[in-house]
Parts: C-alpha cells; sequence; structure tokens
C-alpha cells in the first residue's frame, strides 16, 4: 500500500519537526558525583582581579581535581540582565555569580528562593571575618546569607599632579587635603585651576561622578531606615545634586559621561579632567586607561574634609540550581579569604571588605601614583564611611539623577528642570 | 485540485461481495483522506515554523503586555494597566517622535543618495564591477563595528569629524550629547551603510528599463536629466516603493546604531534625545526588568508599523488609480 505509506512519512516529517522545535526548551542537566574531578563556572563582571593576580590558577594548583571556568562581562549593566534572564530560566547560570552592591538589596527582598544560603556550606565560617556592616546587607530577614562580601569602595579623590603643578595648586596629598576641607573649598580649588589651567583641562571629570562620590558619605540614600523610598524628600540627596549642578553650571566639568562617553576613557591620559571621585577599585581603572605614560602623573588623596565615603563594592553568591553547591562554596570562601583579598588590592586596588585583609594593607603605597599611601587613605575613608541603607530601586534612582545632571552640564537645562524631570522619570518608573 | 482527486478512480470501482466492499471502501476511503490532506501536510513544515516563531511570540508577547512581569519573578493580570501606563508616559512619545524624526533624517538622504548612485553607476564607466560591489561593503560590515568606529569619528575632544570643523573655524561639536547632532550622527551611521544597499536595488530596476525608452527620448532631444526625469523615475516607482517601505520599517525598528552609539546604555542620552522605540522597549525589559511593560511597547510598535504599511500601500495604489 505505497499511498498510506506517503502519508505517514509525510506525518513522521511533521512530528519530527514539530519535537525538534520543542526540543530546545528542555535543558538536560546531570547532577555531578560528588567525588572526582569538578569543573566549577564562575561567571563574574568589571574587574574583580582574581584572573589578573592567578589566583583560579593557584587555588587549581592547590585542590587537584578542581577545574575553573571562568568568564566575565565587562559593563554589570549587561550582565546583570542577563543572569536575570538565567536565573528565571534556572538553566545557564554558572556555580559563582557576582552581585554588585546595590542589587544587593534586590536579592534579598525578591530572590531569596534563586540563591543558596551560606550557612549550610562550608563557607559559613567566613561570615564573621567582615567589616560590621559589609553581610548584613546580604543577609535576609528569615537571616540566610546569600552572599560574601568581596571588596567596597573607601572613596577618595584621585588627581592630576603635573596638571595641578602647571595652574600653581599644590601637588602633595597631604596639602591638597588641607586647602579643601569641605566640598566648596573643593569647588573654590576648581575655579582657581579654571583660571590658571592648561587648554582643554577642566577641573573634574563629570557632575554625575562628583555627585556619587558627595552622596557616597551619606547613610541614608535613597531609602530611609524603614524601607521607604525618600530620595525626593532627603535634603542630602537635594543638595548633592545641587551642588554638582552647580559645579556643572560653572564650567568646572568636562561634561564626560562616566564609563559610557570614550571621551572619558582618553581623558585619564589625554588630561580632560584633573580630578575625579576615586573609588578604591578606580585605581586599577585609571592605571588601565591611562597606561604606563600615566605613570607618576596621577596622585590620590582623600576626600574633602577627610569624610568617609564607600561607592560601589560587591558579592560572590551561588545560585540554589549550582550542582556542586559545596565545592563553590570552598572556592568563594577561599577567595575572599583575607590573603588573597589583599593580593586583589595589591595588584588592581579593590579594597577589602574583611577585617583581617584591612590589617594586612593599610601600610600600602602604590609607586604608580607617585608612592601614594593608597592604604592609609582608603582605610580611613572605610573607617569614618557610615553604614548606607540600601533598597531594592536604588539603581534607578541613581542613574536618573545621574543623567539628570548631565542634561545640566551639556544641553544647559536648569538644575530645577533637570530635577523635576528626574522626579518623573523615577515615579514612572517605580511607580 | 481537490475535486479531482476526490473523483472515484475507475479501476477502484467496488465488485459485488460483502467482505470485500467494506475492505475496499475502507482502502478508498483512505485514499480520500490521503488526497485531502496531503496538500496541507506537504505545506505543513513552513506553518509549524511560523507558528513557533513568529505566531507563537506574536500572541504570548501580546498575553505578556496584559500582566506586570518583573524579570525573575511570576506574573499578575493587570488588564489593559500597562496601556495606560504607556500612553500617559512622556517617555512613550518622546521615543516615538524621536523614531519618527531619526527615520526621516536616515531614510530620505538615505534613498536621494542611492538614486543618484545608482543612476551614475549605471552609465558605463572604467572599474564598475569594483564600485559596485565597494558600494556594498558598508552593508556586510557589522553594525556594532560600525557604530564604535563612528563614535570616535563623532568624539567631541578627539575626532576626526570635529578636527576637520576646526580646520574651517568651527568649535567642536559636543555631539553625543546634544539633541539633533546626535541624531544627525545615528542618521549618518544609518545612511553609511544602507546607501549602497539600496543604490543597488535601484540599479537593478534601472537595468530592467528597455534601452528602446532611452533611445527614442534622445531622437526627441532629451537631455541626460529629463531622461532621468521622464524614463528612469516612472519605470523605477514600483522599486522606490519597495525600499521605501523596506526602510520604513528598517527605520521604525532601529536599535543598534543608537545603542551602541550611547555606549550600550538604553537611555539614548542624558535628555532621551535620541531613544528610539526599540531602545525604550529594550530598556524596560532588560534594564529595568519590566517584561510587560516592554511587551506592550512592542505591540505597539507592531501596530504602528502595520499602519504604516498600509498607509504605503493606499497612497501608491491612489496614484496608481490617478495615473489609469
Amino acid at each position: 500500500m505505497p499511498i498510506p505509506r506517503k502519508t505517514s512519512a509525510a506525518v513522521a516529517v511533521a512530528a519530527t519537526l514539530a519535537l525538534a522545535l520543542t526540543a530546545c526548551g528542555s535543558g538536560a542537566s546531570t547532577p555531578a558525583a560528588s567525588s572526582g574531578p569538578v569543573e566549577l563556572k564562575v561567571s563574574l563582571f568589571g574587574t574583580f582581579g582574581y584572573d589578573e593576580v592567578g589566583l583560579f590558577k593557584k587555588y587549581e594548583a592547590e585542590n587537584p581535581g578542581v577545574t575553573i571556568t571562568y568568564e566575565s562581562t565587562q559593563g554589570e549593566d549587561k550582565y546583570w540582565p542577563a543572569l536575570q534572564t538565567r536565573l528565571a530560566s534556572g538553566s545557564g547560570v554558572a556555580d559563582v555569580q557576582g552581585i554588585e552592591v546595590s542589587r544587593i538589596s534586590d536579592v534579598t527582598a525578591n530572590q531569596a528562593d534563586k540563591w543558596t544560603d551560606l550557612r549550610d556550606t562550608p563557607a559559613k565560617d567566613s561570615i564573621g571575618g567582615y567589616v560590621s556592616w559589609k553581610e548584613p546587607a546580604a543577609t535576609t530577614k528569615d537571616g540566610a546569607v546569600l552572599g560574601l562580601g568581596t571588596d567596597i569602595g573607601p572613596t577618595g579623590i584621585c588627581y592630576r599632579s603635573d596638571l595641578l603643578a602647571k595652574a600653581g595648586l599644590p601637588t602633595d596629598p597631604a596639602a591638597l587635603s588641607a586647602q579643601m576641607p569641605d566640598w566648596n573649598a573643593f569647588l573654590a580649588l576648581g575655579e582657581k585651576y579654571k583660571a590658571n589651567a592648561p587648554a582643554g583641562s577642566a577641573w573634574h571629570d563629570s557632575a554625575g561622578g562628583l555627585y556619587n562620590a558627595i552622596i557616597s558619605t551619606q547613610k541614608e540614600i535613597y531609602y530611609d531606615g524603614s524601607g521607604k523610598l525618600v530620595y525626593g524628600t532627603n535634603p542630602a540627596v537635594k543638595s548633592a545634586f545641587d551642588t554638582a549642578a552647580g559645579a556643572a553650571q560653572k564650567g568646572l566639568t568636562a561634561k564626560l559621561e562616566q564609563f559610557v562617553d570614550p571621551g572619558w576613557d582618553q581623558g585619564f591620559s589625554s588630561g580632560s579632567f584633573a580630578t575625579i571621585a576615586c573609588p578604591s577599585w578606580m585605581i586599577g581603572y585609571i592605571k588601565g586607561k591611562a597606561g604606563t605614560g600615566g605613570a607618576d602623573k596621577w596622585n590620590v588623596t582623600t576626600l574633602p574634609g577627610g569624610v568617609g565615603g564607600n561607592w560601589g563594592g560587591a558579592y560572590l553568591a551561588i545560585p540554589a540550581v549550582s550542582q556542586h553547591k559545596a565545592e563553590a562554596a570552598k572556592l568563594i570562601a577561599w577567595l575572599t579569604a583575607p590573603e588573597q583579598q589583599a593580593a586583589v588590592f595589591e595588584k588592581v586596588g579593590n579594597f577589602p571588605s574583611t577585617t583581617g585583609a584591612i590589617a594586612k594593607v593599610t601600610g600600602a603605597t602604590d609607586p604608580y601614583f607617585n608612592t601614594a599611601p593608597i592604604g592609609k587613605i582608603f582605610t580611613a575613608s572605610a573607617d569614618a564611611s557610615p553604614v548606607q541603607i540600601l533598597g531594592p530601586e536604588d539603581g534607578v534612582v541613581k542613574s536618573a539623577l545621574v543623567q539628570a545632571l548631565l542634561a545640566v552640564e551639556t544641553s544647559g537645562t536648569s538644575p530645577a528642570d533637570a530635577w523635576t524631570a528626574a522626579g518623573t522619570k523615577i515615579s514612572n518608573q517605580v511607580g | 485540485m481537490t475535486l479531482q482527486l476526490d473523483r472515484p478512480v475507475p479501476g477502484e470501482r467496488t465488485p459485488p461481495g460483502t467482505g470485500l466492499t467494506t475492505r475496499l471502501s475502507w482502502r478508498s476511503r483512505l485514499h480520500r483522506f490521503e488526497g485531502r490532506s496531503a496538500p496541507y501536510v506537504y505545506i505543513a513544515p513552513f506553518f509549524l515554523v511560523f507558528v513557533a516563531f513568529g505566531l507563537f511570540p506574536l500572541v504570548y508577547t501580546a498575553w505578556i503586555s496584559l500582566h506586570r512581569y518583573k524579570l525573575g519573578s511570576s506574573m499578575t493580570w493587570i488588564g489593559l494597566g500597562n496601556y495606560t501606563w504607556l500612553f500617559t508616559n512622556g517617555a512613550f512619545y518622546n521615543a516615538l517622535w524621536k523614531t519618527i524624526t531619526i527615520g526621516v533624517l536616515s531614510t530620505v538622504p538615505q534613498l536621494l543618495l542611492a538614486l543618484g548612485l545608482a543612476h551614475l553607476l549605471n552609465y558605463r564607466l572604467r572599474g564598475r564591477t569594483f564600485l559596485r560591489v565597494a558600494m556594498l561593503m558598508p552593508y556586510a560590515t557589522s553594525v556594532a563595528a560600525a557604530t564604535l568606529v563612528f563614535a570616535l569619528i563623532f568624539g567631541r575632544d578627539a575626532g576626526v569629524v570635529n578636527g576637520l570643523l576646526g580646520l574651517v573655524g568651527v568649535h567642536p561639536v559636543d555631539w553625543r550629547n546634544g539633541d539633533w547632532t546626535a541624531q544627525i550622527a545615528i542618521s549618518v551611521i544609518v545612511i553609511w551603510r544602507w546607501t549602497g544597499y539600496n543604490a543597488l536595488i535601484y540599479l537593478a530596476g534601472m537595468q530592467s528599463i528597455s534601452s528602446d525608452l532611452y533611445e527614442a527620448a534622445a531622437l526627441d532631444g532629451a537631455n541626460r536629466w529629463q531622461q532621468f526625469r521622464h524614463v528612469t523615475l516612472p519605470g523605477l516607482r514600483p522599486t522606490i516603493l519597495f525600499t521605501i517601505v523596506v526602510s520604513t520599517i528598517g527605520a521604525s525598528q532601529l536599535f543598534g546604531e543608537p545603542l551602541l552609539f550611547g555606549g550600550g546604555q538604553a537611555n539614548g542620552g542624558p535628555v532621551g534625545q535620541y531613544q528610539t522605540l526599540g531602545l525604550f522597549m529594550y530598556q524596560q525589559g532588560w534594564q529595568f526588568g519590566q517584561l510587560g511593560r516592554a511587551a506592550t511597547v512592542a505591540w505597539v510598535t507592531f501596530l504602528l508599523i502595520i499602519g504604516l504599511v498600509l498607509l504605503n500601500t493606499r497612497l501608491s495604489k491612489i496614484r496608481n488609480r490617478g495615473e489609469s
């Protein structure tokens, strides 16, 4: 019977196709045996410094049978959405994932079921070694600890001593620090710089960066202690915004959007700006962008008035779907241990978050930055920095305010209009 | 076709005898069923693929757009809430307007340039094939590579464009952060990439116009410009309509260029001066994790495109009726 066979063949083709089309939905996952070789996937963003210092290789050498596959996304703003889709689908996540500090509150509030409680893993012994606020920020209401801290972001001011010298300003960190008791004095120095500066060089890189530095010294920022969104009524936010907008209007900023404008990267070597707010992780970024030609030109001092601030920092966490939780926990406990944190600081500048490591690095100096006492400066900033209150929509609010400041800088929008526009944007988004 | 297959086949006429009758009628019923169903099965692969990758995403997107759906959490039904949010949101109208202005800024010069280039390439030139291939090179370049290079070219402090403008005494322009300047810079990238492609389509259209018409026009004393206006343009009308439709759709979906020009940021500049609908959708979905809202933007964009295409067809129909 040739005719039905043809039909059935066609039906078979159609069925196969339908199968093939649906097949991509089901990801097969086989749990690996607990003993024997283990492959740990580590997925991070930006520069955590582990690969740069060679810590993955060292761990592999000390733990035979463990291989580490490492990948990194440059921009956290691309890393996070991709991670969210993978978490939602339950496949494609690594065994160790990085979490930026501005996301940690969202994680503890809304995603507790997607991450591993480290109290049930070999990493539990590491939880106590941190500066007082680091681990509470990664702890849920029920007490589950979802991440181990990597670095914190104590903040100072980095400056081009060669450009300051040309404008007749002090180039020694202590002398410079003495001339800026507060942010207004910092901007007054900027006016002096502007009057005598080389052509095409502004005092500060961007109004957004200035705003972030000022706000990094505050305890209560976008949320209050009860978890209510208060950015609109918090005088500290408005005052930081107005100070930064004022600097922009006086022409003290180079109008370069941080991490986005190619001109900002070029500015580290070309001298488009003389100062930049400098969380410790910026140290490594400056070295990378200014290159060997920038050695001895850059220097670091404290924030105006010697206040402490914290901008950024991160955590390592283990997704709940990981098949190697115990091995991954051992790895992150090792990576965040004081010796390793100190080694990372020496190499790329990410400031340690464990008290043990901070004690190791307080004496550190950096030859690239005119042998500035970066250990002392950042330790002082970390000690003096307030315990910030974090909230799930911090990122949205911060980004809207920084964009509003860029509009003041570049489009001549009045600060009042920019503030209102940012408010509309935020309420439209956060609801 | 169905009628013919349904007709009883002479050789299969049922012979007398009960046992045979049932067996044969079963066979003939199967035969008839096969005749009716086979054509559908043959075209099924296309429709299966279309349903899986075309129709299902479309319908599911509409379903999502009726929910509040934050990335990583579950959906909650909110009816038309997302649409109310969208149509009362100034950022949406801004994105719509920027899509239109960048669309016009990029499409109009692009098609005019393409027409001119095609006209030149239609002449006998030395190295014509080389020139034709060279024109297609930008189209073969990746959006990412082209945009990153153009972002440097339009840089404020060290960009080539400002360098050249400086030679004639123009002050450096902050292309990226200005309103119109950023839109112009993005349009330039689009024009650079797509002009060659459109020129080749026009060229193909021109070569299908009979050379007799040009000879006749030349005999009547028409110069080159008159030939272009009265022979080439009318002959190219269907081609021009096609390129306009395709460019319009392309412009309303513009995404890669503004995203990468903004350094991978979806906000389209500090005041959203180059945030297109595509970027707005991406920002909702992937920066803010609001999948329901992103789906709403996607559907509204889809309806807008259908509206635009219908308008285009209607206009060309009216013109055709006017001609005949």
